[in-house]
């Protein structure tokens, strides 16, 4: 470039690393201000993930099955250690908590229609049971969370699971929060709570702290619903080795890991983006710590944060997961931020992709609303059926890849199936950088 | 009158019994003996019996009753009728943190002092304290009263919700955005009605009532800590 009066050459204009136009975008609004930005969804940082494993197939000394012909199990129990009924579900694929409040009745009604469609469960959130939810849920795992909103014993007995909610990935150490815009009649009755304030969830439980008395509320919980239905334990990213251990130390059938890019309705960015540990470095310590205890395979290791697509579940399970959880993705299959809606997203000043402003209940796909007129524009069994659609493709891209590795059941998938892309992948997931047989932290390099 | 040893049938014996009865049972009146600390004793009750406890319990005692009235004749753990939705829960002795954590409903009477976070949470439980309550009581309360007829530790009422806190002796210190508002004669009565239902003979004009400002009903930079 140069100064065109005295031809004299100058510096380009070169944008900070550092101060990005989306970084100084930012400081401009907290000046103007003054609060923090909330937004839904999950870390959108990237982050190694799931695609930066491969499978390696069948060798020489593997030998693959036949593609459509040779039985492939997905089949999973979830809740055998002392569960008088576990759940058994066709697929290994569950729907994740989200609450009545943070989505539409229409929505939660696709979620429960599409994953009964499919053979899994789908789960409530915080705010409590809807009968509409019930009512098209074969299979539904009530979350008991540190908020206790609509929590009561009728719901908890018609549940097929209960799980206790300690941690979310988005968020962990955090609590809830559901603005005014979307408690409308009924979201603030089920609450307990005046219509339209900024609705705040707590972050920890009111009636224990720590392990120990974690023990005490499953006992009690067990004892309610007379040992009948599992008892999982949701924990975030944060320590899985230890979070995991102490979870089955404290008697939980399932353990649900949601890793940083799991979601959430409506949380800080700040929180969302700087906190917690990305779902491919958790899947790893938290199997040790289950095979540690001798637990692997007895209390199940459900895997929940980015998972998308058929190749995701394959390197979860090959991880040591028996089971993954979707949340985003199945908001997605349902209608979220799809390119129909962008010249609404435009208006709202955001991108068909990029729409996270859930809290604000303004979802032109009409499911992150309690807008009545946007939530009609969901409908709910065309929904479940797409739903029910993407769970069978996820499902059967699973069994492609177990098969092309020589297994007859998901759960045969195997860490030695897998080579890394990346060093930092191959340090989380514990598997070889392709083209050696080391990985970080692995000895004899 | 039907009698359970606890220590002798086991803690899932006494809770499926009492699960057991229905609505219209004829066996209203159990005892349990043997407590000896016991947690989760009588959990989910849902008819309407009496349970009289002859002994000190360990957590989670009368957890999440409905219609049921339970007597605790010794003193409680944590958590006591936490998440109540109806009925009666009556404490002789003095009850550890979280009494009435979450109560959706019914009433929760301890004759002795209530540890901390006493009514944290709750959602429309009554609960009477006829001694004194600890610190953080009435975290984040959203519905119903609590009465405490000795003193109050710090933070009463952090950041609660619709709750009505009625307090007759000291208050260490009062949460953030709860606040000293004026008795009423309608909070008179009301409180004169929870006094006779709780057993006490104090007088409502004798007490003070607290509630929320209101101040972190939307959020608002000024507000932040």
């Amino acid at each position: 470039m140069k100064d065109d009066t005295h031809n004299i050459p100058r510096t380009m204009p070169i944008q900070s690393a550092t101060f990005t136009n989306e970084i100084n975008a930012e400081i401009r609004r907290a000046a103007a201000t003054g609060i923090y930005d909330i937004r839904g969804g999950g870390a959108k940082r990237k982050v190694p993930h799931f695609d930066d494993l491969l499978f390696l197939g069948a060798s020489v000394s593997r030998y693959p099955l036949e593609g459509y012909r040779e039985k492939c199990d997905t089949s999973v129990l979830l809740g055998t250690r002392f569960a008088k009924n576990p759940i058994k579900l066709d697929i290994p694929i569950t729907i994740a908590g989200m609450s009545f409040g943070a989505l539409s009745g229409p929505a939660k009604e696709a979620l429960g229609r599409g994953a009964s469609l499919a053979g899994t469960s789908t789960t409530t959130g915080d705010g409590g049971m809807t009968q509409e939810e019930r009512g098209h849920s074969k299979q539904l795992v009530y979350q008991y969370l540190p908020s206790r909103y609509g929590m009561n014993p009728n719901d908890l007995r018609k549940a097929d699971a209960i799980e206790i909610v300690v941690g979310q990935g988005a968020k962990p150490g955090g609590g809830g929060m559901l603005l005014g815009q979307k408690i409308s009649d009924r979201v603030a009755e089920m609450r307990t709570l005046p219509k339209g304030i900024d609705q705040r969830s707590s972050c920890r439980h009111p009636d224990w702290t720590g392990p120990d008395d974690l023990e005490i509320k499953i006992l009690e919980l067990r004892e309610i619903t007379n040992g009948r239905v599992p008892i999982y334990v949701k924990i975030a990213g944060a320590r899985p080795y230890f979070d995991t251990t102490l979870a089955i130390k404290a008697g939980a059938d399932v353990v649900v890991l949601d890793g940083m890019q799991g979601g959430t309705a409506a949380t800080q960015d700040v929180f969302i983006e700087h906190v917690g540990q990305p779902t491919l470095a958790c899947i790893r310590p938290a199997v040790k710590a289950l095979q540690d205890l001798g637990m692997h395979r007895k209390v199940q290791l459900v895997i929940s944060g980015g998972i998308r697509t058929g190749a995701d579940v394959a390197k979860a399970m090959a991880l040591g997961a028996d089971a993954v959880s979707i949340g985003t993705a199945a908001m997605i299959a349902i209608g979220d931020n799809d390119p129909k809606w962008e010249a609404e997203y435009q208006k709202l000043g955001t991108t068909t992709g990029a729409y996270d402003d859930w809290h604000e209940g303004l979802d032109p796909a009409g499911i992150t609303t309690q807008d009545p007129e946007l939530a009609a524009r969901l409908d709910p069994v065309e929904a479940g059926r797409r739903l029910r659609n993407y769970l069978s493709v996820m499902t059967l891209e699973a069994q492609t890849i177990a098969r092309a590795c020589g297994h007859n059941h998901l759960h045969n998938l195997e860490p030695e199936d897998l080579c890394a892309l990346t060093m930092e992948a191959a340090a989380m997931a514990q598997v070889p950088l392709a083209g050696t047989e080391w990985y970080p932290g692995k000895g004899g390099f | 009158m039907q009698v359970f040893d606890l220590e002798a049938e086991g803690l899932r014996a006494l809770n499926s019994s009492l699960h057991g009865q229905a609505e219209n049972t004829n066996q209203t009146h159990w005892e349990v003996v043997n407590p000896k600390g016991s947690h989760a004793i009588a959990v989910g009750l849902d008819a309407p019996i009496e349970v009289n406890v002859k002994g000190s319990t360990g957590y989670y005692c009368a957890g999440m009753n409905q219609q049921a009235t339970v007597h605790v004749h010794g003193s409680v753990g944590p958590g006591a009728a936490e998440n109540m939705m109806s009925g009666m829960v009556i404490v002789e002795g003095d009850a550890s943190q979280y009494a009435g954590a979450t109560g959706h409903g019914g009433t929760l009477v301890i004759k002795g002092n209530a540890s901390s976070r006493c009514g944290i949470s709750m959602k429309g439980i009554d609960i009477i304290v006829h001694g004194n309550i600890g610190h953080m009581s009435a975290f984040m309360a959203q519905s119903g009263n609590l009465v405490v007829c000795g003193d109050a530790g710090d933070a009463l009422g952090d950041s609660l919700y619709e709750a009505r806190l009625f307090v007759r002796g000291s208050v260490k210190s009062l949460g953030a955005d709860c606040v000293e508002k004026e008795m009423r004669p309608e909070h008179i009565e009301l409180l004169s009605e929870l006094l006779i239902r709780g057993g006490c003979d104090a007088k409502p004009e004798e007490f003070k009532r607290y509630g929320s400002a209101r101040g972190l009903y939307n959020f608002n930079i000024d507000n932040a800590y």
